[in-house]
């Protein structure tokens, strides 16, 4: 017989997973809509790796496999990462970046519950340190392209098949990039916003694509999943960053509706920071850790090496998320401190 | 060049200093090291370390005269925490010195008891009641369980009585579980303790 | 946003709106309050577990064969925080030895057990004058008086209720607090009670305020209980306390755990009791409405604490509440309720929150029984296996004591004790929302039982070594005192003595004079033994000298049957022996 209590309300953890996995639906069918149906065998392709890699690890360590295998996490990780990378990267590299999030990431440190790092992020930051040009290579939205890709196309250059039509002809720089090289090359925001690539907040297509996140990410509010601390200090704090340094100088700092809209601002929002294994425990501890990566992002944004800088704040601040929990501790019933 | 040497030379004699005086301002007075061993020691004072009593053994630990895995009753929790304590490799219980045993009381069979006074005289920590001529008796909450009162007896009159679980001493268990079901051969190791 | 909620709440004055955390489980209350309590007929015994409440068990006073009155005191208490038990109907007390209770460890404890006669006899008994308050000794007596009346906290807790009434300088109490609210899922006893005697808590509500000095009273009661909130309601209104004193009756939402003390004095009075200290100390008691019934009962009738009303729900036919005598058996509880459905598979005693397995249905219903649910895998499905620990904070978030439950899980499940320990561990209220909250299904409470009771074990041996410790150093201290003493008369006794040495040449003894104490100790020793050998050989068991004569055989064969097994033990080894030799 069981122990008290004898009652459970809460949702298993396969059961969040499936969710969290359902409210990516709406931005995976924008994308197949903006860049085409190439994405989706990236998933299929990330998400057969995060499995059989797990199966695998499960197995090298003795545990029992069926239970953590459907417990979804394996899935949702191969899942975030394929959504981080280009659409058309080739096979291998959605192959490795996978195995090292479910292998090194996760199961090295002892599987579910026991890595401190974001897994699909650090898939991410292997990818994007070795291959840079390949990450970086972003296929235009197909309305902006000038070879129109059909999906056997796409599949080709999955596959490493193409040798007919070059990466570059159907890639474009993404907004970010874009205005990262060419206010190097002195030319002021607003002049910048003029290409092609910028839509009315943010990449064209891709607007699509950050309202379909949107969506999914009030649907985890709804839903419970996660709370709203962390979203919220994110994206205000970003937005207050991006608002600071615009009103010092418009020329050259961008919109900050800008830096919501584009790259990773909604998606790690809403499916990368609220991963709970690799966060903080604690409110207020969700507000510092959400806060810190917001500011980390911009300063990489503006002034580090890369467009986008979102995966590499959160590895920073996973990276202090003891402390933070440690000086984040909540006031006891009773205690007065 | 030189200029480097000085600079480094002149940044570690000030760092000395400044440690130097940190150390001796900011000392802070712990316990004496045998005090703090002794802390960790059960205290049942029943000398199967070797030595005749706790204290005794805290100071050869201190001194270096003995080793941290010699008190049965401390059981194998206290051999790490002593080799915690001292900053040593943990080792696991010496057999040579006895093995740990459920915690005991001793009981003098009243019937038999001679008034001897002799276990009165062995009992280390006085738990026991009597004089001479006169009925014996253990104070049982005092009673550490060390049975040095066993051998004295002439008349083998005290036996060791185990403290028996009741709904007043019973502890909650650690909670133990299958992730998976143990039918399965060559896999028991996963269906053990989470 | 809660939180939000109660800061704002809180700077208006207006108290706390809800318990921060917590959970909705099913109430599940409706089955078991269609009907009125039930009377259970008079069982064939009843089995008193002595240890019925917190604290020094009680002394027992009566021995077997003993025939007792209705209402007459067993067991007297003993010691400071300590309850008496008395007999709840008429019978023979038929055994004073352990038996099975009701306890998670399924370990038995001495009980007392009394064959009824049927006849439900009282002992005299008068009402008791509690209005005359004028003096200490009037107070203190009263107090005597309801320390052998065996009523102690009747909502699950068992603290004898005599100590909760006493005040002094330092903790005096304003308000009063009745805790009439109920939040686990499935127990009903004290709404039934309010529905139908509403009148008579209040009475006993009188005595407690007029014993306490309370300048108000505060009911809290939660807001699925609509008939007994409007009962108690009535019965206010009607009671000469209302004009006393401020008599309010706060309808609270509905949450588990508000029926916590802690968490319903912050609900009623937004007053959050430091956790070291206790509610006394802040002006606060609180009572469970079961308790100041039992009050009015012994102050205004005399009749001491013998029944209380259960609970039967559950996977029975007719769940309901009843009246039940202390020591009945849990089975025929069952049976009032229609016996149990062919698929139960185990009985709970308490809520589902924070109940626990009973080892047999054969156990006695005691002062902390409330409710006996019978469990079946439908009402109660095993829990799937426990997955690692995704740190999700959900339990964190549901935590009515705002503690860290996956830190202390991570400590416990570590025996990382100290740390627990420095986590708040023991603030930990064992509610189970936690638990119940965890989508990893980790049993989170059974981890924290586990850490607080090593702990208090480990604290305890601690206790016990400071103390041998210090035996250990008197005794040595002692024996070196000795040892200077008798060397000190040595020196007098030859400094003396050298006089007479003159005199008398060093004929006597040339050993030491220990040498000779030793010998004659040694041969007054053997003497001893012999002394001890002689009486074991004949030691006769004092209580069979003068048995009756089937007795005497019983123990005579006994004895033959002894001698032989004897026997057969040293033929045996004989002709072990004789084999080996071979």
């Amino acid at each position: 017989m069981n122990r008290s209590p004898y009652l459970s309300s809460a949702p298993s953890v396969s059961l969040i997973m499936v969710k969290v996995m359902l409210a990516l639906v709406p931005a995976i069918a924008a994308y197949v809509w903006v860049f085409g149906a190439g994405i989706l065998v990236v998933l299929a392709l990330a998400s057969i790796t995060a499995l059989l890699c797990e199966a695998l690890m499960l197995k090298l360590r003795d545990r029992p496999i069926k239970p953590f295998l459907m417990d979804g996490s394996a899935l949702l990780t191969a899942w975030l990462l394929a959504l981080s990378l280009p659409p058309l990267a080739p096979w291998w590299l959605v192959v490795v970046g996978t195995f090292f999030s479910i292998v090194i990431a996760k199961q090295l440190y002892g599987g579910l519950g026991y890595n401190p790092f974001n897994p699909a992020m650090v898939g991410y930051a292997v990818l994007l340190i070795s291959f840079p040009v390949i990450m970086t290579h972003w296929p235009a939205p197909l309305e902006l392209a000038e070879a129109k890709l059909s999906f056997a196309n796409q599949l080709q250059y999955i596959f490493g098949t193409s040798d007919s039509l070059s990466l570059d002809a159907v890639s474009m720089a993404t907004p970010l990039d874009y205005l990262k090289t060419q206010l190097t090359l002195h030319h002021t925001v607003q002049q910048v916003s003029l290409a092609p690539q910028f839509g009315m907040l943010g990449a064209k297509g891709g607007e699509l694509v950050v309202a379909a996140y949107l969506l999914g990410g009030l649907y985890l509010l709804q839903q419970r999943l996660i709370t709203w601390h962390l979203p919220m200090a994110f994206l205000s704090v970003l937005a207050l960053m991006a608002s600071a340094f615009y009103l010092l100088d418009p020329a050259h700092f961008a919109h900050p509706l800008f830096h919501l809209f584009t790259g990773a601002s909604i998606f790690g929002a809403f499916f990368i920071i609220t991963d709970p294994v690799s966060g903080p425990t604690t409110p207020k501890g969700k507000l510092v850790f959400a806060a810190g990566i917001a500011v980390l992002t911009y300063l990489i944004r503006v002034y580090g090496g890369y467009p986008d800088g979102v995966a590499f704040s959160v590895l920073l601040m996973n990276m202090c998320v003891p402390l933070i929990d440690a000086w984040t501790q909540p006031r006891v019933f009773g205690h007065f401190k | 060049m030189l200029t480097a040497v000085y600079v480094m030379l002149f940044l570690a004699l000030l760092l000395g200093v400044l440690l130097g005086y940190s150390a001796l301002k900011f000392k802070v007075d712990g316990d004496p090291l045998v005090a703090r061993i002794d802390a960790i020691l059960p205290q049942t004072q029943c000398g199967q370390c070797g030595f005749p009593g706790c204290k005794p053994y805290a100071t050869a630990i201190a001194a270096g005269e003995a080793d941290i895995n010699q008190c049965p009753p401390g059981g194998n929790a206290g051999a790490r925490a002593l080799a915690d304590l001292m900053g040593v490799e943990y080792k696991p219980l010496n057999a040579e010195h006895g093995l740990p045993n459920p915690k005991s009381v001793a009981l003098i069979d009243e019937a038999t008891c001679i008034g001897c006074t002799l276990c009165i005289q062995a009992c280390p920590v006085d738990a026991i009641l009597g004089a001479a001529k006169h009925m014996h008796t253990i104070i049982a909450s005092e009673c550490t369980g060390c049975e040095l009162c066993l051998a004295p007896c002439p008349v083998d009159c005290i036996t060791m009585e185990p403290i028996a679980e009741s709904p007043d001493n019973w502890k909650w268990r650690y909670p133990v579980f299958d992730i998976k079901s143990v039918g399965q051969v060559g896999n028991l190791q996963a269906g053990t303790r989470h | 946003m809660s939180s939000l909620l109660n800061i704002v709440k809180q700077s208006f004055g207006l108290g706390a709106v809800a318990v921060s955390g917590g959970v909705h489980p099913p109430e599940h209350k409706h089955e078991s309050t269609t009907q009125a309590v039930g009377q259970l007929p008079l069982p064939h015994q009843l089995t008193l577990p002595l240890r019925q409440h917190v604290g020094n068990l009680p002394k027992v006073l009566v021995k077997l064969g003993d025939y007792v009155l209705k209402g007459q005191l067993l067991a007297e208490a003993e010691g400071n925080i300590s309850a008496a038990i008395h007999a709840p109907s008429s019978g023979t007390i038929t055994s004073i030895e352990d038996a099975l209770i009701p306890h998670p460890s399924g370990l038995p404890d001495r009980c007392i057990t009394i064959a009824l006669d049927g006849k439900d006899e009282w002992i005299a008994h008068a009402p008791i004058d509690w209005r005359k308050l004028e003096t200490e000794q009037d107070k203190s007596k009263l107090l005597e008086g309801l320390r052998s009346s065996g009523i102690v906290g009747l909502g699950g807790a068992a603290f004898p209720t005599q100590v909760k009434l006493r005040t002094n300088a330092k903790s005096s109490v304003d308000t009063l607090v009745l805790n009439a609210a109920e939040c686990e899922p499935y127990i009903t006893c004290d709404d039934m009670l309010m529905r139908e005697r509403a009148d008579q808590i209040l009475k006993g509500l009188e005595i407690a305020q007029h014993l306490l000095g309370a300048k108000q009273c505060l009911i809290g009661i939660e807001d699925n209980k609509p008939e007994a909130a409007e009962a108690m309601r009535h019965a206010c209104a009607n009671s000469p306390l209302s004009k006393l004193v401020p008599l309010k009756v706060v309808v609270v939402p509905t949450q588990y755990p508000s029926g916590d003390a802690r968490q319903l004095i912050r609900l009623l009075t937004g007053i959050e009791v430091p956790a070291d200290k206790r509610s006394t100390d802040v002006g606060l008691q609180c009572f469970n409405v079961a308790t100041v019934l039992a009050l009015h009962r012994y102050f205004d009738f005399g009749e001491p604490s013998i029944s209380r009303i259960v609970t039967i729900t559950g996977n029975v036919q007719k769940p309901a509440n009843y009246e039940v005598l202390f020591g009945t058996s849990v089975a025929d509880l069952v049976q009032a309720g229609g016996g149990a459905l062919a698929d139960t598979d185990g009985y709970i005693m308490g809520g589902p929150m924070m109940g626990f397995n009973l080892p047999s249905v054969s156990v006695p219903i005691t002062k902390a029984s409330n409710c006996v649910i019978a469990s079946a895998p439908n009402l109660f499905p095993s829990a799937p296996p426990a997955m690692p620990c995704i740190r999700c904070a959900r339990c964190a978030d549901v935590c009515p004591v705002s503690l860290q439950p996956q830190e202390l899980y991570w400590f416990a499940k570590s025996s990382n004790l100290e740390k627990a320990r420095d986590y708040n561990l023991f603030d930990c209220i064992e509610c189970g929302c936690c638990t119940y909250a965890c989508p990893s299904n980790i049993p989170l409470v059974q981890y924290y039982r586990f850490a607080k009771s090593e702990i208090i074990a480990q604290d305890r041996a601690k206790e016990a070594a400071n103390l041998a410790r210090e035996r250990n150093e008197f005794r040595l201290m002692r024996i070196d005192r000795e040892k200077q003493e008798r060397a000190e008369k040595h020196a007098q006794k030859a400094a003396g003595a050298k006089a007479e040495a003159a005199k008398t040449e060093a004929t006597s003894a040339t050993e030491a004079p220990e040498d000779v104490a030793m010998a004659a100790k040694k041969a007054a020793i053997a003497a001893a033994i012999e002394r001890a050998k002689a009486q074991k050989a004949a030691a006769v068991p004092q209580n069979v000298v003068d048995a009756i004569p089937s007795v005497q055989a019983e123990i005579a064969e006994i004895d033959a049957r002894r001698e032989a097994a004897k026997q057969s033990v040293t033929d045996a080894i004989a002709t072990n022996d004789a084999q080996e030799e071979k």
